[in-house]
C-alpha cells in the first residue's frame, strides 16, 4: 500500500530549509530565531507523528529521484526508520529548549542554530536513506554540520579536538564511500532491502563479499565508536553541552550504529551475513567495546568525559545486538537505540546544568550538588540507574532482551559480559550519586552560584527522565518503543 | 524569420564586446557586461539547439573543410560554453564591485572578452590549426589579466606565465605543421582517417606536451601557483575556473581523434596525474598565504582529471571523458566561487596570510561561509557536482580493477581536507582576539557572485543525470 510519497520529504525539509533561515537572522533577533526554532521543531513531531501512524498501518512511503544513472536518491519511510526519526524529532524539540537556554546572550546564536538543524536535517535523511547512496550523502552531511557545533566555542583546545573529529569521521566517511562504490560495482544497485541484495554475489564471490563487510561496518563503526576507532568521542566532548548531548544521544554515534543495522540487515541480510562469518568477529568486537568502554570511563574524573566512556561502551550495545544474529537480541539492539539516546541526553543535560549552575564539572566537586540542585540531580540519577539497568528502568529492558537473545543465539558468554558491563556502569555511576545526595558539600556553599537555571535548563532533562521512567515501565504499551521494536524485528527477520 | 546562427554569435558576441569595450573605457563595465550576458543568450539558444538536434555544425563562409571552416557543437562543447558564460557572468557581477583601480577597470573588460572569445571558439573548432590561433588568443589575454593588478609580484609571475605559454603553443604549432605535412589537412576529421606513423605520433607527441604545459599538469605546473596567487580577485577565478580547462578539453578531443599510440603513455599520464595530486597537496598544506593555497589545489584537481582520463583501461575507455568532463565543469564553478570568495576575504581583512586569519576583529563570515561551500565540492563531498565527479571517476576505476587510481584519489582528498581545514580553523577560531568581533561589512553585490557559485557547485550535483546525458548530446567522442 502507497501513499502520497512527499510526508517524509517534508519532514526532512522542515529543518533542513529551517537551517538557511536561522544562518540568515540577524545576530539579535533571538525571540524570533527561538520561534522559528521551536515552531519547526513542534510541526516536525506532529509530522512524525503522522508518519509514525500511518507506517504503523502498513504505508510504505518511497520518493525518488535520478542522480546517476541507475543511482537514485531514495527516500523511504519504514518502520526502522521510523524508529530513529522518532527519537530525532522529540530529541531536537527537546534539547532546541535547551540549547535556546543554554547559549543566552553567547556569542554566533545564529550560526549555532543553523547547523543545529542542518545536523537533525542530517539524522532525518541518514534515518530514512532507502539506499546507501543516499545514506551516505546524508552521513557527510551530519559530518559537516557537526563539526562547526563541535568548535563552537572558537578556542585552541575546541579546534584541536575539532580536527581530531574531522579527521575521524571524514576517513571514516571516504572508506564508506569506497564501501558503498564497491557494493555498487560488485552488486550493481545500493537499495536497502530486507533479507538483502547481496545472495548473487556472495555465491559468486565470496572472498569480495567479506571485505566489502569489513569496509563498510568499519567505516561505520568510526562514527559508532568501535574500540579502536573511538578516540575521537571523548575528546569531542568540549562541545557545548547541548551539543554533546545530541551528538550522544541520536546524531553521531546512532547514525553509526544505524547504519551498522542497516547495513548488516539489509545490504547484506543477516543470514547472509552469518553465513560469511562476520557476525561472531563483530561480537567479539562491540563485546570488547562494551567492557574497554566501561573501564577507561571509571578513571575519568571530569563528568563529560566519563559520560563519554560510557557511550562508547552503551552504543556497543547496539552492535552487540545486532551480531548476535538472533531475533531477540536484535529486539534488544534497537529498543536500546533510543532508550540509551534518553538516558544519554538526560546525563549531559543534566552535566551542563551543573557546570552552568554552580560551575561543577568534576565527579570529585560533585559533593552535595543533589540538595542545590534536586530536580536536575533526580533526573540524572534516575538516568544512571537506568544505564545500570535496575529494573523496570529503560537500561533494563535493553539488556533483558539482549541477554536472552545471547542465549538464544547460543553464546553464554553473553550473559557474563552483560553483568560484568552492569557492574562496571555501577563502579562508576554509583560514586557520582553517592556524592550528590549523601556527602555535604559544604566548601562549595561559600563560592556563589555562577547563575540561576531558568526553566529551560531544568526542564529538558526531566522530561527526558521521565521518558526513561515510562519506555521502561511501559515496555509492552501500543507505540512503546519495544512494542515497535518488534514490529521491525518481524521486517526485518522476514517472518 | 531570418536569424543570425548562434554559433556565429557565441563567436562574435564578445569579440565585438572586447573591441567596444576597449574603444569605450568609461562604458568598459556596461558594455562588458551587456557582451557577457548577451553571449550566454547565444549560448542558451544553442543548449536548444543541441537538445533538438544532436549537434549544429557551421560553415564559415559556407566552404566545407578541409576547404574552409566549421565550427560544430555538441553536447560537451555546449557543457563547456554554458559552464563558461555562466562562471563569466557571475564573475562579471563580482569584478563590477570589486575591481576599485580605474586602471584596473578599464583593461579588465577587454581582456576579458578577448579571452571569452578564445575559450568560445575553442570549444567550437574543428581543425588544429585555428585551435592554436584560439589558443594565441587565449594566452594573450590570459597574461593580461594575470598583470593586472601591476604589482612586482604579478608581474614577474606573469613573464613566467608567457614564456611558458609561448613555449605550450610553439610545441602546439609544430605539432600542427607535422600534421599538415603529413596529410595535407588540419581538420579533425582528417585526424581521424590519418594512418598512424612515426611522423604523426611525433606531432602527437608535441601538441600533447605543448598542451600540458598550458594546462598546468605537473611537472609543467611551475607557472601556475604564482601567476594564479597574484592576479586579481576576478581574473584568478578566470584564470583558474576557465583558463586552463581549454587546453584540457583540446587534450580530451585530440587524443580521442589520435589515440595514444601505447597503453604505457596513457599510464604515464596518469602517473603525471597522481604526482600532481600528491606534490599539489603538499605544496597546499605548507602554503602561507590563502590564494596560494587556492592556486595549489587548482593544480591537485587539473591532477585528479589527468587521472580520470588515465583510468581508461581497456574496461573504461568510452566512459573515461565522463568522469573528465564532470570534473572539469565541477572544478570551474566551484574554483572561480573559491577565488572570488579569498579575494573577498583579503579585500575585507587587507591580507590573506592564513596563519593571521584568526587575529583579525573583522569576520567576513558571508565569503569564509561561501569558500567553506565551495571547498565542499573541490573536496568531493556529497551532494556537489565534485563529488559526483569523483565517484564516477572511483567507479570505473574499480570497475577496471585500477585499484592504485582509486588509492591515489582517497590519499587526495584526504589531503584536500587536511589543507582546507587550515583555514577553516582560522575561520572559526577566536580566542585569540580580545573584545567584541566586528561582523562583515554588510551584504556586497561583491558577495553575491560567490555565492551563487558555490551554491551552484553543490546543487548541480543533485542534476547530474541531466548533465551527464546532455554532455552525451552529438557523440563527442565518437562513441555511437
Amino acid at each position: 500500500m502507497t501513499e502520497t510519497p512527499f510526508l517524509p520529504l517534508f519532514i526532512l525539509l522542515t529543518s533542513l530549509l529551517a537551517s538557511p533561515v536561522l544562518f540568515a537572522l540577524p545576530e539579535t533577533a533571538a525571540r524570533l530565531r527561538t520561534g522559528i526554532n521551536l515552531g519547526v521543531a513542534a510541526v516536525k513531531v506532529a509530522l512524525v507523528a503522522w508518519l509514525g501512524w500511518k507506517v504503523g498501518q502498513g504505508v510504505i512511503y518511497d520518493v525518488s529521484f535520478t542522480m546517476l544513472p541507475g543511482l537514485d536518491f531514495k527516500l523511504q519511510a519504514d518502520p526502522l526508520a521510523m524508529l530513529f526519526i522518532s527519537l530525532s524529532a522529540i530529541l531536537w524539540l527537546i534539547t532546541t529548549v535547551y540549547s535556546v537556554g543554554y547559549l543566552e546572550r553567547g556569542p554566533h546564536r545564529a550560526r549555532f542554530f543553523g547547523f543545529f538543524s542542518l545536523c537533525v536535517a542530517a539524522t532525518v535523511g541518514i534515518a530514512m536513506a532507502g539506499n546507501l547512496f543516499t545514506f551516505l550523502i546524508f552521513y557527510e552531511l551530519l559530518t559537516l554540520a557537526t563539526y562547526p557545533l563541535v568548535i563552537h566555542r572558537g578556542s585552541a583546545e575546541a579546534l584541536r579536538a575539532g580536527r581530531i573529529y574531522l579527521i575521524y569521521t571524514l576517513a571514516g566517511g571516504l572508506v564508506l564511500l569506497l564501501g558503498t562504490l564497491g557494493l555498487w560495482v560488485l552488486a550493481g544497485t545500493t537499495d536497502f532491502a530486507p533479507g538483502g541484495i547481496l545472495d548473487d554475489v556472495v555465491a559468486e564471490n565470496r572472498l569480495a563479499a567479506q571485505m566489502l563487510f569489513v569496509v563498510l561496518v568499519g567505516a561505520l563503526g568510526v562514527k559508532a565508536a568501535l574500540v579502536p576507532f573511538h578516540a575521537w568521542l571523548p575528546i569531542a566532548m568540549v562541545a557545548p553541552a547541548p551539543v554533546s548531548a545530541l551528538l550522544h544521544a541520536v546524531a553521531v554515534v546512532k547514525a553509526g550504529a544505524f547504519g551498522i543495522m542497516r547495513v548488516v540487515y539489509e545490504v547484506f541480510g543477516i543470514e547472509t551475513a552469518q553465513a560469511l562469518g562476520m557476525t561472531a568477529p563483530l561480537a567479539a568486537m562491540a563485546a570488547i567495546t562494551i567492557l574497554y568502554g566501561s573501564l577507561c570511563a571509571i578513571t575519568q574524573d571530569d563528568i563529560k568525559k566519563r559520560l563519554a566512556y560510557s557511550t562508547v561502551s552503551q552504543v556497543s550495545y547496539i552492535t552487540l545486538g545486532v551480531a548476535l544474529a538472533s531475533p531477540i537480541a536484535a529486539v534488544g539492539a534497537m529498543a536500546h537505540l533510543i532508550h540509551q539516546g534518553l538516558m544519554k541526553i538526560t546525563m549531559f543535560m543534566a552535566a551542563g546544568n551543573l557546570a552552568e549552575g554552580l560551575g561543577v564539572k568534576k565527579v570529585s566537586q560533585m559533593d552535595g550538588v543533589g540538595r542545590d540542585m534536586p530536580g536536575t540531580m533526580l533526573a540524572f540519577s534516575a538516568a544512571a540507574l537506568a544505564m545500570i539497568g535496575l529494573p523496570p528502568l529503560a537500561g533494563f529492558v535493553s539488556k533483558w532482551y539482549l541477554a536472552q537473545g545471547g542465549l538464544d543465539a547460543g553464546y553464554g558468554w553473553v550473559i557474563a559480559l552483560l553483568l560484568g558491563s552492569s557492574l562496571l556502569n555501577a563502579i562508576y555511576f554509583l560514586p557520582m550519586l553517592h556524592r550528590a545526595w549523601f556527602r555535604d558539600g559544604g566548601a562549595r556553599d561559600q563560592t556563589p552560584a555562577r547563575r540561576r537555571i531558568g526553566w529551560m535548563l531544568a526542564a529538558p532533562p526531566i522530561a527526558t527522565a521521565l521518558m526513561v521512567l515510562a519506555v521502561g515501565g511501559f515496555a509492552n504499551a501500543p507505540f512503546s518503543p519495544l512494542e515497535w521494536t518488534r514490529f521491525v524485528v518481524a521486517i526485518e527477520y522476514q517472518e | 524569420m531570418m536569424m543570425i546562427d548562434p554559433v556565429i554569435l557565441t563567436l562574435f558576441l564578445p569579440l565585438f564586446g572586447a573591441i567596444a569595450a576597449f574603444v569605450l573605457p568609461r562604458a568598459a563595465a556596461w558594455v562588458g557586461l551587456l557582451a557577457v550576458l548577451a553571449t550566454g543568450g547565444a549560448v542558451a539558444a544553442l543548449v536548444r539547439d543541441v537538445l533538438a538536434a544532436g549537434e549544429v555544425v557551421t560553415q564559415l563562409g559556407g566552404w566545407a573543410p578541409p576547404l574552409g571552416i566549421a565550427l560544430r557543437a555538441d553536447g560537451l562543447s555546449v557543457a563547456m560554453l554554458a559552464m563558461t558564460a555562466g562562471v563569466g557572468l557571475l564573475v562579471s557581477i563580482g569584478a563590477l564591485d570589486s575591481l576599485r583601480d580605474l586602471r584596473e577597470r578599464q583593461y579588465f573588460w577587454p581582456l576579458w572578452l578577448l579571452l571569452l572569445t578564445g575559450m568560445n571558439g575553442v570549444y567550437l573548432g574543428t581543425d588544429i590549426f585555428n585551435l592554436y590561433v584560439m589558443i594565441e588568443v587565449i594566452a594573450l589575454a590570459a597574461v593580461g589579466l594575470t598583470v593586472l593588478s601591476g604589482t612586482k609580484q604579478a608581474v614577474r609571475a606573469g613573464l613566467e606565465y608567457m614564456y611558458a605559454s609561448i613555449l605550450g603553443a610553439l610545441l602546439f604549432l609544430m605539432g600542427v605543421g607535422f600534421v599538415y605535412l603529413q596529410t595535407g589537412r588540419l581538420d579533425f576529421a582528417g585526424l581521424i582517417a590519418a594512418e598512424p606513423s612515426g611522423a604523426m605520433s611525433a606531432a602527437l607527441a608535441l601538441m600533447v606536451v605543448g598542451l600540458l604545459l598550458k594546462t598546468a599538469l605537473f611537472p609543467l605546473h611551475f607557472w601556475l601557483p604564482a601567476a594564479h596567487a597574484n592576479a586579481t580577485a576576478p581574473a584568478s577565478a578566470l584564470l583558474s575556473g576557465l583558463v586552463v580547462k581549454a587546453a584540457l578539453y583540446i587534450f580530451l578531443r585530440l587524443t580521442t581523434y589520435m589515440p595514444l599510440p601505447d597503453e604505457i603513455l596513457v599510464t604515464l599520464i596518469g602517473m603525471l596525474g597522481a604526482g600532481a595530486v600528491l606534490w599539489g597537496g603538499v605544496q597546499a598544506l605548507r602554503a602561507e598565504r590563502l590564494k596560494l593555497l587556492v592556486a595549489w589545489s587548482t593544480v591537485v584537481q587539473i591532477g585528479l582529471i589527468f587521472i580520470a582520463f588515465a583510468r581508461a583501461g581497456q574496461v573504461g575507455l568510452s566512459e573515461s571523458w565522463k568522469a573528465a568532463a564532470l570534473l572539469i565543469l565541477a572544478h570551474g564553478v566551484a574554483k572561480s566561487a573559491m577565488f572570488l570568495a579569498a579575494g573577498r576575504i583579503k579585500d575585507e581583512i587587507g591580507h590573506d596570510r592564513i596563519a593571521d586569519l584568526d587575529k583579525s576583529d573583522i569576520r567576513p563570515t558571508l565569503a569564509q561561509f561561501t569558500f567553506a561551500l565551495a571547498a565542499i565540492s573541490i573536496i568531493g563531498l556529497p551532494p556537489s557536482l565534485g563529488f559526483i565527479g569523483k565517484w564516477t571517476l572511483m567507479e570505473g576505476a574499480m570497475a577496471a580493477g585500477y585499484w592504485h587510481w582509486v588509492a591515489v584519489t582517497m590519499i587526495g582528498t584526504l589531503m584536500s581536507v587536511a589543507y582546507f581545514s587550515r583555514v577553516f580553523a582560522g575561520f572559526l577560531r577566536f580566542d585569540r582576539m580580545r573584545g567584541e568581533l566586528a561582523e562583515h561589512k554588510g551584504w556586497a553585490l561583491a558577495d553575491a557572485a560567490p555565492l551563487t557559485l558555490a551554491i551552484a557547485a553543490i546543487s548541480l550535483g543533485l542534476m547530474a543525470a541531466p548533465i551527464l546525458s546532455f554532455i552525451e548530446l552529438g557523440y563527442p567522442f565518437g562513441a555511437q
